[in-house]
């Protein structure tokens, strides 16, 4: 999927400076005290059939910068390119056909599936209410999309509750395949599913990427489950990327001291690799102000900050001249950083 | 050198509409004074109801309906609540996933800790605020004064659990239970606590007992595995052997599923086809039977646990074979 990768042909999707702030608001009347900027200028691309990763902690504004790429939150600023054209001077009519192509799973399969409505009906519905089916030949629709995760054809008649949590992600990726989508969005899919079910759901997905040639989007927080799907990855912290990669290299050699503090912290499940967790951590806790963010938004938590940190003006960067590891920290790749 | 806990053959069911369920069985095990032994599994599989009925907390339904839970010495099984309430809280504890549950919305953090304190040692108020502090301190929270005033609602799930385990510690237990007690955090704050937790452990010479479903935690914090599906404990081994040499099909394949980010892009997940069976206690040979690939008709009859090797328990009947077959 590499191939996809050189400059000179155009991405699927491009995001430009994309921002989603909320009003926080305080005390029994309500009164402003300022903004939380859970996405804050957010830019990256993404290339036909590549498969991007998110990753972060809770509150990083990952899954949602994942809503505003599908279309369920608008965004405060910035832009969103699907094909060169801008989603949000975008029509109606003309955004309806469009949605279609962006589909998204959700991390909770109970709440995203209709409870009143058996399978047949979920997966048959948008296919007919966009005419991408008729009467004649839904069904065979519809099987072709069980088949294609993995289901029999005796979940048609039931209804979510009868499943089990993987085979309910499992309908909720069919559901988002229905419409024929060239990017999806994956929010958080395997997160609440066991350990040998993940590994089953990851798998289907790895494989249908590649069957579907899908590109895709994929926000999680268990760093290795993102890394498995993933051809890049990148870090958010406090609504901003911090640092994007190839996700080996990434891995390898992160550059921003929030990726690294972050993956120290991860557990590897080899006993001789064992280290103190608390080696590499980080004091702290994340923490959302409101208010104009300035400088680096890692600053008051991180082991390498200097004055200008608090002050400078935070993009992300090519590590070096030409590469495709981008990183914000203006520290990085100076001598004892690494 | 005796178990500071030792749990023999114990069994739990639940009483619900159906009549009685049998929650867990012959479960067997110990933990040894300054060791931290981690009950690993899926959801479901009976860890959290193992950690519960140790501490006689069931709830309504679930009765222990054989077996021994014998604590330095004493079987915790056979004492009345208020036997049970001179050493829960002092020296056996727990901590929960969940601290905003555990904790009383109404109090301060102060008042919660100081009136434990003052049940269990018997301190006067300043007495106990004191120690309480100083606890508050140990656990690594800033300002411990301020933290002593607030509400729980107003710190946060880290900042929580910190005030869960100081609360935990506020006598001087021999033994920690830790259920899941970093699922909900963010993984740079679960590294916090469980650093906090190992040097707990060394500065008090105590014992944890981890429940978890994180085969990294297990790696990097056991001493030795406990492995559970369905209801009972198929494998037992010190951290090392279990990852080196599994010897369950089971733990041979979760071992095998768990993505990490040191993996190469060419890595294949090995997944365990199907799923765990809802209803297992009417199974009477292995539970895992029916999803394992070195299935064989023996497996359908009772399974004992074998000693495959100075304390390695395996509760297969092919495990000599599973543990030596290299390749799948």
């Amino acid at each position: 999927m590499l191939e996809n990768d050189g400059m000179d042909t155009k991405p699927l999707l491009q995001v430009e400076g994309l921002k989603k702030y909320y009003t926080a608001k305080s005390g029994i009347f309500s009164r402003n005290i300022g903004e939380i900027r859970a996405v804050d200028g957010v830019s990256f691309s993404i290339h036909k059939g590549e498969t991007l990763g998110l990753v972060g902690e809770s509150g990083c504004g990952k899954s949602t910068l994942g809503r505003q790429i599908v279309g369920l939150e608008q965004p405060t600023g910035g832009r969103i390119l699907y094909k060169g054209r801008d989603l949000s001077h975008m029509r109606k009519p003309e955004l309806k056909a469009i949605r279609t192509q962006l589909q998204m799973v959700f991390q909770d399969s109970y709440s995203s599936l209709n409870p009143r409505k058996h399978i047949f009906e979920i997966l048959a519905e948008p296919m007919l209410y966009h005419g991408l089916a008729d009467r004649n030949n839904i069904h065979q629709k519809v099987e072709y999309l069980l088949d294609l995760v993995g289901l029999a054809k005796n979940a048609l008649g039931r209804y979510p509750h009868e499943f089990s949590g993987g085979q309910r992600q499992r309908i909720g990726i069919a559901k988002a395949l229905s419409l024929n989508p060239s990017l999806l969005v994956c929010d958080e899919p395997v997160s609440a599913l066991d350990v040998s079910i993940q590994a089953q759901i990851l798998n289907l997905l790895k494989n249908l990427q590649k069957e579907l040639d899908l590109t895709s989007i994929f926000i999680g927080h268990g760093l290795g489950a993102v890394n498995y799907v993933s051809d890049r990855i990148a870090v958010m912290y406090l609504g901003q990327i911090v640092e994007l990669a190839d996700s080996r290299e990434l891995f390898d050699h992160p550059l921003h001291p929030y990726s690294k503090a972050l993956f120290d912290a991860v557990p590897l499940a080899d006993p001789r690799t064992r280290k103190r967790l608390g080696g590499g951590v980080i004091e702290g806790e994340a923490e959302i102000l409101p208010g104009p963010g300035e400088g680096c938004p890692f600053y008051p938590r991180c082991p390498r900050r200097s004055r200008e940190c608090s002050a400078a003006k935070m993009e992300l960067r090519p590590a070096s001249e030409g590469s495709s590891h981008l990183v914000s920290c203006i520290h990085a790749g100076q001598e004892g950083v690494d | 050198m005796s178990h500071i806990l030792e749990v023999s053959d114990l069994e739990v069911s639940f009483s619900g509409d159906g009549g009685k369920n049998i929650s867990v069985d012959h479960i067997s095990f110990y933990v040894d004074p300054g060791e931290v032994v981690c009950i690993v599994g899926e959801s479901g599989c009976g860890k959290s109801v193992t950690s519960l009925s140790i501490m006689g907390l069931l709830g309504r339904g679930g009765s222990v309906t054989s077996g021994r839970v014998l604590f330095e010495g004493k079987n915790l099984l056979a004492m009345t609540e208020k036997e049970l309430d001179q050493i829960r809280g002092d020296r056996l504890t727990m901590i929960f996933q969940d601290p905003l549950t555990s904790l009383n919305p109404v109090f301060t953090i102060g008042n919660q800790m100081t009136e434990s304190i003052r049940a269990h040692m018997g301190l006067g108020k300043e007495e106990a605020a004191v120690r309480a502090l100083m606890l508050l301190k140990k656990v690594g929270l800033p300002d411990a004064a301020a933290v002593m005033r607030r509400y729980p609602h107003l710190l946060s799930g880290g900042m929580r659990q910190r005030v869960m385990i100081a609360m935990a510690l506020s006598c001087s237990p021999s033994l920690l239970v830790a259920d899941e007690p970093t699922t909900a955090l963010d993984v740079t704050i679960q590294a916090q606590i469980m650093e906090l937790i190992l040097e707990l452990k060394e500065e008090l010479g105590m014992s944890v007992l981890l429940i978890t479903h994180d085969m990294g935690l297990v790696a990097q914090m056991a001493d030795r595995v406990l492995v559970m599906y369905a209801g009972q404990m198929i494998e037992q081994a010190p951290v090392l052997e279990l990852f080196d040499h599994p010897a369950h099909p089971y733990t041979k394949a979760l071992l095998r599923s768990v993505p990490g980010i040191m993996d190469r892009r060419d890595r294949v997940l090995e997944s365990i086809e199907g799923m765990v069976p809802e209803q297992y206690d009417m199974i009477t040979g292995c539970r895992f039977a029916d999803r394992c690939p070195y299935r064989r008709d023996i497996c359908g009859r009772p399974q004992i646990d074998r000693m495959i090797r100075h304390s390695h328990l395996v509760r297969c009947c092919r495990a000599g074979e599973v543990e030596s077959d290299a390749g799948k």
